[in-house]
């Protein structure tokens, strides 16, 4: 878990610093633009916490593979390619805690690479 | 018809208002056995992981009435990077599966075999097309592929092709479907769906007697879409938490006291009327 939140503290500065992007980490609450980056086997970010009824846009990178990112929940998907960046903007109608998980099959340790988007009201 | 003296445990499909499998075929029987993921090292899940496909093997071999064919539906082997490893692998696989008595056996991979060099691999060694058909005693027989893409698809010239064999079959035919992943919707949460299966099901519903066996999930699950029933299989190496009984997906560990717990096999008898599913334990010896 350590690890976890020192490469989400990295995360959210350099997402800061790169656009003004709200990290992706376990932050709260916070809608607006959050990137989030994938890689074998882990995205960079285990939660992401958004408002619902307000706009989010996930901004999507990959970094050694063509990982989905998928929030079955609220229909929301992407194929994340190397090199490229990919935005999805939807906004969360409903509460709670949703999985994210890629589903694109990526590998042994696959099926780990899942996360929450915690919705709140 | 008698299976088998190992204690299987009989699951009777005829639930109210399914067709089964038609009504002038031939009686007879076949095996699924699934989810062998051979190389898979975890002794915490399986400490006999090396050892568990050979005792599922003699399990077939040992019943009282041979079957007419045995078919692995998907993820013979546990992924690797390593290609080299990959094809070791399938080939350990496959001289294993050699053992069965039954002669007729057919294959198909599933995302652990296929998907990451887009079933390279899986055709050189385990060889032949990766969705096909065969008829066997008044029954068709239909593979689908849903693991040689990283996507869990089929994929728009598959279901074109299902679509034409389709045309050509009676609209009463016996229909049986192998797969690897569920074709509808079990839990995209946990992975367990093919993102376009909803088109194969709509083709195979225009069809009274169509019944799917599928693995992937590591567990027995029974599920209906419409009049059309879908059976997953327990798997040969190790089983995965049911949904609703975990928070995520989470491969259960190995109980001392009950070793081999949620592993098995199954045996279908096919032919005139619903077809009767006999689920056998894998047992230490």
């Amino acid at each position: 878990m350590r690890v976890l939140l020192a490469r989400c503290a990295v995360a959210l500065v350099a997402g800061v610093a790169a656009g003004g992007y709200l990290a992706a980490a376990s932050v709260g609450a916070q809608s607006g633009r959050v990137a989030l980056t994938a890689k074998k086997f882990e995205f960079s970010a285990a939660e992401i916490g958004v408002r619902k009824g307000e706009p989010v846009t996930l901004v999507l990178t990959s970094t050694d593979f063509a990982h989905g990112f998928s929030v079955p929940d609220f229909g929301v998907r992407a194929d994340l390619i190397p090199g490229k960046t990919t935005e999805v903007t939807f906004t969360p109608d409903k509460a709670g805690r949703f999985v994210f998980l890629c589903d694109n099959f990526c590998g042994d340790a696959h099926d780990r690479m899942t996360g929450f988007l915690v919705v709140t009201e | 018809m008698k299976l088998a003296g190992l204690g299987g445990i009989v699951f009777a499909s005829s639930l109210s208002g399914c067709a089964g499998l038609g009504g002038r075929s031939e009686d007879f029987h076949f095996v699924q056995l699934s989810d062998v993921h051979l190389g898979y090292n975890n002794p915490k899940v399986n400490p006999d992981a090396a050892g568990t496909l050979q005792k599922a093997i003699a399990a077939t071999n040992a019943l009282d009435t041979q079957p007419d064919f045995v078919i692995f539906t998907g993820d013979l082997t546990q992924t690797t990077d390593d290609p080299k490893l990959r094809r070791a692998r399938l080939q350990q696989f496959r001289e294993i599966a050699g053992g069965l008595k039954v002669r007729q056996v057919y294959y198909f991979a599933g995302e652990h075999d296929a998907s990451l060099d887009r079933a390279e691999a899986y055709q050189e060694v385990i060889g032949g097309p990766l969705y096909y058909t065969f008829d066997h005693k008044g029954i068709h027989f239909i593979v689908l592929d849903n693991t040689s893409d990283p996507a869990p698809i089929l994929g728009a010239k598959q279901i074109e092709w299902l679509k034409a064999d389709l045309a050509r079959q009676q609209k009463d035919a016996p229909i049986v479907v192998f797969t690897h992943r569920p074709l509808f919707a079990l839990s995209p949460q946990w992975d367990w769906a093919t993102r376009d299966g909803q088109q194969a099901v709509d083709a195979l519903l225009e069809y009274t007697n169509v019944t799917v066996f599928y693995g992937h999930i590591h567990h027995e699950h029974h599920h209906r879409t419409g009049h059309i029933e879908h059976h997953a299989a327990r798997a040969v190496m190790f089983p995965l938490s049911p949904l609703g009984t975990a928070p995520q997906k989470t491969q259960l560990p190995w109980d001392p006291a009950q070793p081999y717990k949620g592993l098995g096999f199954r045996a279908v008898q096919a032919g005139n009327g619903a077809p009767r599913i006999t689920e056998y334990p894998i047992r230490a010896g």
